[in-house]
């Protein structure tokens, strides 16, 4: 199949199907309404199945239990819905349910409003609901790298047994760019010993989060954290441009990524060395080339469409070597390449150590 | 070659499609492409852009906020957009729908009255985006016509195929008049 | 010369954001107009939905909570609980109160609180699009429902005014709809009643107002009304359905 033309909420759509999904459980709201549209025509024709939840407390919940039942299972939402599935996310990672959920984030807090925003960075890579757990989160730039981290979810939810959250934002979603599927067949999920099928001619499965005894949640929460720590060691993904020889360095993700990577190409023509890291996976956050980065690059600038969420993470990661400075817009405003750009030049000329 | 396009109009006048159709020539010809609309509560009745970019290398930043090219299909968008376009850029006006005029004297303005074009040379005012679109791309020649006819033999349906002559002709008389 | 339509006193002069031939001002106001004929102005708190009536507090110049999406019902009982004796009523679409705000509008009926819903069934999502509502009727077709709401798949559509009416809490609920001049005379005594029935401290008001989304359905508005009149009122009958506490069928 050669390259077509896609938004990235319909890309996303059948890149689930291709990663083995067969299930689909949602509720509307924009940014992100093409993705249950497009499973509600597509699912069908693999012998799938779309829902249409009545809440996104539902749609969580048909989610955890489709999953249970050894399923590969995906919902969507923005924002507000994403806020509601956070109970529901804390039971999976519980449970220890893989799921892919994908967050397409949209203006906050409250209703905020439908412009394109970054601003549940921290809900996502915090765990969002209660108590210790945490997701894998992606956080894509282009429509194509949307679809490689899609299929790639469904591998790494069922391999760790994990919910896999996508951070996009309303542009990458909107956004059309050329896709190629690069996985042909669709794919399956490997067999669930653990899932709920009829206990026949074997011991019954139970799925749950309750461990009533102190001692045993403790055993339960060391399990999760070991696991964690399994995923941080093994699934750090991260792009650098021009960082070799930089002198300030950018951070950013997804969509603002990309704006900044304009930004460090026009700072080039002009003689500075500016470079950017761009954090793909941001649960577990790429600290390394951070740290790396801090022994030679004079300064760090940050930028998010929020008030200043990633830039936490880089700062644990430059652990002080070299200061880190933020710039932001939020409430569904998109940095120019101007804005940054000088920013860039504030920050070099204000002679940063 | 990077060209940074906005088109900016009334929701329902088929903004959105010419942008698509100019992304899926760009894509059709390997070079790289993007396409992003303003999306949300602006659309119902209001007005409608979106951004296309196409460019021999990689793309960068699909978000366009300095445009090499506008192209103006209502009076708001003509004060919204002409602001932002770079110096030495261009500006197209669909001097049907817009009666102001530019007042910038850095960049080329080309005010074409596609409306009447439309609807005297080809008796259709439908085509009218088209023959802008004609018209776009022979000042910039981002794409040729060919590959703007071979996108529509992809986007539209088999049904619809019949359109496509009449398309052409709007194409070339854009060429033709600029 | 004697001024016979005059904007509502309680009505601001925002222009409205509705799409053409959409019934939804219509009902904007008429509520308007209750308000002032009861002359509640000053007395009335709102509570408004998340969907396409989401700006109502910019054309009722009264007291407002905008509320997220299907918890109408639940601030609006936070706020009667503090103003017992103010008019606290909410108005909601199909989506924000029959699906997603289920609870809420059960337990407040249940509760008999004293407050008054406002609930606007256009048999769809017309906010986000147009996707499937719980009040879509079968074989309706929505973005989600692309071959039409097939009740082997996604069951059947809800009839929530015939559900309040059986629970002892409500007083008052009617469905009433407003495609066509004599409706609308009727919509505004029943909306009024509504209200009535709250400052009589009787109970629990209800009423369901049948109305059009000609963006979504895909109609020019004068087909909007036909496929109201053909499609929904078949579904979801006019009438009252409980009146002092009695269940009317
Ligand atoms: C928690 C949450 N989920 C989803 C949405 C998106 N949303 C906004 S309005 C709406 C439904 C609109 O339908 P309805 O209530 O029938 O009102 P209408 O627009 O038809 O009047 C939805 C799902 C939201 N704002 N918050
Ligand atoms: S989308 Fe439908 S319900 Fe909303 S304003 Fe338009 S016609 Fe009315
Ligand atoms: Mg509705």
């Amino acid at each position: 199949m050669g390259k077509v033309l896609m938004k990235g909420n319909e890309a996303v759509a059948e890149a689930a199907v291709l990663g083995g999904c067969k299930y689909f459980f949602g509720y509307p709201i924009t940014p992100q309404n093409e993705i249950p549209e497009y499973m509600a025509r597509r699912l069908p024709e693999v012998g799938g199945t779309f829902l249409q939840a009545e809440s996104e407390i539902s749609a969580i919940n048909m989610v955890f239990g489709a999953s249970g039942s050894g399923a590969r299972v995906m919902t969507s939402s923005s924002g507000p819905g994403i806020s509601l599935k956070q109970e529901g996310i804390s039971y999976l990672a519980g449970a220890e349910l893989p799921c892919v959920i994908v967050n397409m984030v949209r203006g906050g807090p409250g209703l905020g409003n439908i412009g394109p925003a970054q601003s549940d960075y921290f809900q996502a890579t915090r765990g969002g609901g209660h108590g210790d757990y945490r997701l894998i989160v992606f956080g894509p730039a282009s429509v194509q790298e949307l679809v490689d981290v899609t299929i790639e979810a469904f591998e790494l939810a069922d391999r760790y047994r994990s919910p896999v959250m996508i951070l996009g934002d309303g542009i990458l979603g909107q956004m059309m760019e050329p896709v190629e599927f690069k996985t042909a067949k669709i794919k399956e999920g490997p067999d669930k010993p653990w899932a709920t099928t009829g206990a026949k001619g074997r011991k019954r499965n139970l799925i749950t989060s309750l461990y009533i005894v102190p001692e045993e949640l403790e055993k339960h929460c060391l399990k999760l954290k070991a696991k964690y720590d399994e995923i941080s060691a093994n699934e750090k993904r991260y792009e650098s441009y021009f960082t070799d020889d930089a002198e300030i360095v950018l951070a950013a993700y997804g969509t603002t990524a990309r704006i900044c990577k304009a930004v460090v190409d026009r700072a080039r023509e002009d003689g500075i060395k500016a470079g950017l890291i761009r954090p793909v996976t941001l649960w577990p956050f790429p600290d390394r080339p951070f740290n790396e980065a801090a022994d030679y690059a004079r300064a760090f600038l940050t930028v998010e469409m929020s008030n200043g969420q990633m830039v936490d993470d880089v700062r644990l990661a430059v652990n002080g070597k070299k200061p880190v400075y933020f710039y932001g817009r939020t409430g569904g405003i998109v940095p120019s390449k101007a804005e940054i750009y000088a920013e860039v030049r504030k920050i070099l000329e204000g002679g940063a150590r | 070659m990077l060209e940074e396009l906005i088109i900016a109009g009334f929701g329902g006048q088929g903004v959105m499609s010419m942008g698509q159709l100019l992304t899926y020539a760009g894509m059709i010809e390997d070079k790289h492409v993007a396409w992003i609309p303003s999306y949300g509560p602006e659309m119902r009745g209001g007005t409608a852009n979106c951004a296309v970019t196409i460019s021999d290398r990689e793309i960068s930043s699909p978000v366009v906020t300095e445009p090499t090219s506008v192209i103006i299909m209502n009076q708001p968008s003509l004060e919204k957009f002409e602001r932002v376009l770079k110096p030495g850029g261009l500006l197209i006006i669909n001097s049907s729908l817009v009666s102001k005029k530019a007042i910038r004297n850095d960049i080329k303005v080309v005010e074409i009255a596609a409306d009447e074009l439309a609807n005297e040379r080809l008796g259709n005012t439908r085509v009218a985006n088209i023959i802008i679109l004609g018209a776009y791309i022979k000042l910039t020649k981002v794409v040729t016509i060919d590959s703007v006819i071979e996108s529509l033999k992809k986007v539209l349906p088999e049904r619809r195929h019949n359109l496509i002559p009449l398309n052409r002709q709007a194409l070339e008389l854009g060429a033709e008049i600029v | 010369m004697e001024k016979v339509f005059t904007r509502p006193k309680s009505m601001t002069d925002k222009p409205m954001h509705f799409c053409p031939g959409c019934t939804h001002g219509v009902i904007q106001r008429l509520v308007a107009e209750v308000i002032d004929e009861l002359g509640i102005q000053e007395d009335t708190i709102a509570v408004g939905p998340v969907g396409c009536a989401v700006f109502c507090y910019d054309y009722w110049d009264v007291d407002f909570h905008q509320a997220s999406h299907g918890r109408a019902p639940a601030v609006a009982t936070g706020v009667k609980r503090v103003h017992p004796d103010k008019v606290v009523f909410t108005l909601q679409g199909d989506g924000d109160i029959a699906a997603i705000g289920t609870t809420e509008i059960i337990h407040a009926a249940a509760r008999g609180e004293k407050i008054t819903c406002l609930f606007v069934n256009n048999s769809i999502y017309g906010m986000t699009g147009g996707q499937m509502a719980p009040t879509s009727v079968l074989s309706q077709k929505t973005t989600t429902t692309p071959a039409g709401r097939d009740k082997n798949q996604i069951g059947y559509p809800v009839k929530l005014t015939e559900m309040l009416a059986v629970l002892d809490g409500t007083a008052y609920c009617a469905r009433v709809s407003v495609h066509n001049p004599a409706n609308i005379l009727k919509a505004k005594e029943v909306i009024r009643k509504a209200f009535e029935v709250q400052l009589n401290k009787e109970g629990f008001s209800l009423v369901e107002i049948l109305s059009t989304c000609p963006t979504n359905w895909g109609l020019p508005p004068v087909e909007a009304v036909k496929w109201l009149e053909n499609n929904m009122i078949p579904c979801f009958p006019l009438g009252e359905y409980k009146v002092a506490g009695e269940v009317q069928r």
